[in-house]
C-alpha cells in the first residue's frame, strides 16, 4: 500500500492510523499538525483515521521561533 | 536629492516588477514588524534599504549576548540596549529616507489593536505562539495582511496570510501547541532565521508593489536536507477564526 506523505511515496506494510504512522515515525503528535487528503481533520480523529491506497498526508511541525 | 533617491534606488527602477511606480508604492507603505530578533533583523534590513517610507518596530526586549548568534540588527556594543533602539539606529543609518516608529512594547490583547492601527502590512517575527495567536487573531479581525514565519534549528514555514482570501494561521495550527513553554528557546542557526527573515521582507515588498504571487499555501524548508517544499494546506471550514462557526471573535 503506498500513500504520499510530505510529497514523497511511502510503503506502507499494513493499514495504519495516522497516530501510529506517527508513532512509527518517531513523531510526538502534540509537536505536529497534520492534513488528510487536503482536509484538517481534528487531533481527536487522528487514532480512528486509517490511511489507505493512494492517500495523501502532509505533516507540519510547529515552528514558532524568531 | 531627487537624484540621491535615483542612486539609492537604481537597481530597482530597472526592475519592470518596481520601477519608479513600485517604489513610490514602497515609499508610502506603513509596514510593522513585531520582533527584532532573528527573523526580524533581516525583515527590517531589507525593508529599509527597499525604501519602504514607515517601518514600526515593536519590541520589548533588550539585547543580550545569547542573541548575536542570529540576531544581526544588533552588535556586542548594543548588550543592555532596547532592541527598538538599537534596531532603529541601525536602519536609520542604512536609510535615512525614511521614518521608524519605535514601541517599545510587548503585545498583549489591550495593546494590539491600537499597536496594530494604520499600518498596512504586519510581519510576525516573534519568538512564542502566544505573540503569534494574539497577532494573527488580530490581523484577521482588523483585515490586515499578515506575513507569518516560524523557524526552529534548521527549519522553517513561511505563510502570507491575506483575510479572506488565503487560509488563517488557525486553519494551519487550530490552537497553540499544548505545552507552548517547550517550545521557547529551542536552538536556532541564524542563517536559518536569515533565510525566512529575507522570504519575509520579499513578501511584503510583492505584496505592496504587486509584483508576482504571494506564497501559496505553506512553504516548509529542511535546512538539513537542503529542500523547499511548498504544501497546500486548505482552509478548514472549521476553523476558529475564518471558517463557518468561528469561535474566536
Amino acid at each position: 500500500m503506498k500513500v504520499i506523505v510530505n510529497g514523497k511515496e511511502v510503503t506502507l506494510e499494513q493499514p495504519t492510523s495516522i497516530s501510529n504512522y506517527l508513532k512509527s515515525k518517531g513523531v510526538e503528535p502534540q509537536t505536529v499538525v497534520v492534513e488528510h487528503n487536503y482536509s484538517v481533520p481534528d487531533r481527536e480523529k487522528w487514532e480512528e483515521i486509517i490511511l489507505n491506497d493512494g492517500d495523501n498526508l502532509e505533516i507540519v511541525k510547529f515552528m514558532g521561533g524568531g | 536629492m531627487i537624484n540621491q533617491m535615483q542612486e539609492r534606488y537604481a537597481r530597482h527602477f530597472n526592475l519592470k516588477e518596481i520601477g519608479l511606480e513600485g517604489q513610490e508604492k514602497l515609499r508610502q507603505a506603513k509596514v510593522l514588524v513585531i520582533g527584532a530578533g532573528g527573523l526580524g533583523s533581516p525583515v527590517l534590513y531589507y525593508l529599509a534599504a527597499a525604501g519602504v517610507g514607515t517601518i514600526g518596530i515593536a519590541d520589548h526586549d533588550k539585547v543580550s549576548i545569547s542573541n548575536l548568534n542570529r540576531q544581526i540588527l544588533h552588535t556586542s556594543a548594543d548588550i543592555g540596549r532596547k532592541k527598538v533602539e538599537s534596531g532603529a539606529e541601525k536602519l536609520l543609518s542604512l536609510n535615512p529616507e525614511i521614518s521608524i516608529i519605535m514601541h517599545d512594547m510587548k503585545v498583549t490583547p489591550e495593546n494590539i489593536a491600537a499597536l496594530l492601527a494604520g499600518y498596512n502590512i504586519v510581519v510576525d517575527a516573534t519568538d512564542n505562539f502566544t505573540s503569534r495567536f494574539l497577532i494573527s487573531d488580530y490581523c484577521f479581525r482588523l483585515e490586515i495582511p499578515l506575513i507569518e514565519a516560524g523557524v526552529q534549528g534548521f527549519e522553517g514555514i513561511i505563510l502570507t496570510i491575506i483575510p479572506g482570501e488565503t487560509p488563517c494561521y488557525r486553519c494551519l495550527y487550530p490552537n497553540p501547541p499544548e505545552d507552548r513553554k517547550a517550545f521557547e528557546g529551542l536552538g536556532i542557526v541564524g542563517a536559518t532565521a536569515g533565510i525566512f527573515g529575507s522570504l519575509q521582507a520579499l513578501e511584503v515588498i510583492k505584496r505592496i508593489t504587486g509584483a508576482g504571487k504571494t506564497i501559496a499555501g505553506i512553504l516548509v524548508f529542511d535546512g538539513l536536507d537542503g529542500s523547499f517544499r511548498n504544501v497546500k494546506w486548505s482552509q478548514r471550514k472549521d476553523c476558529p477564526l475564518c471558517g463557518q462557526n468561528p469561535t474566536n471573535l
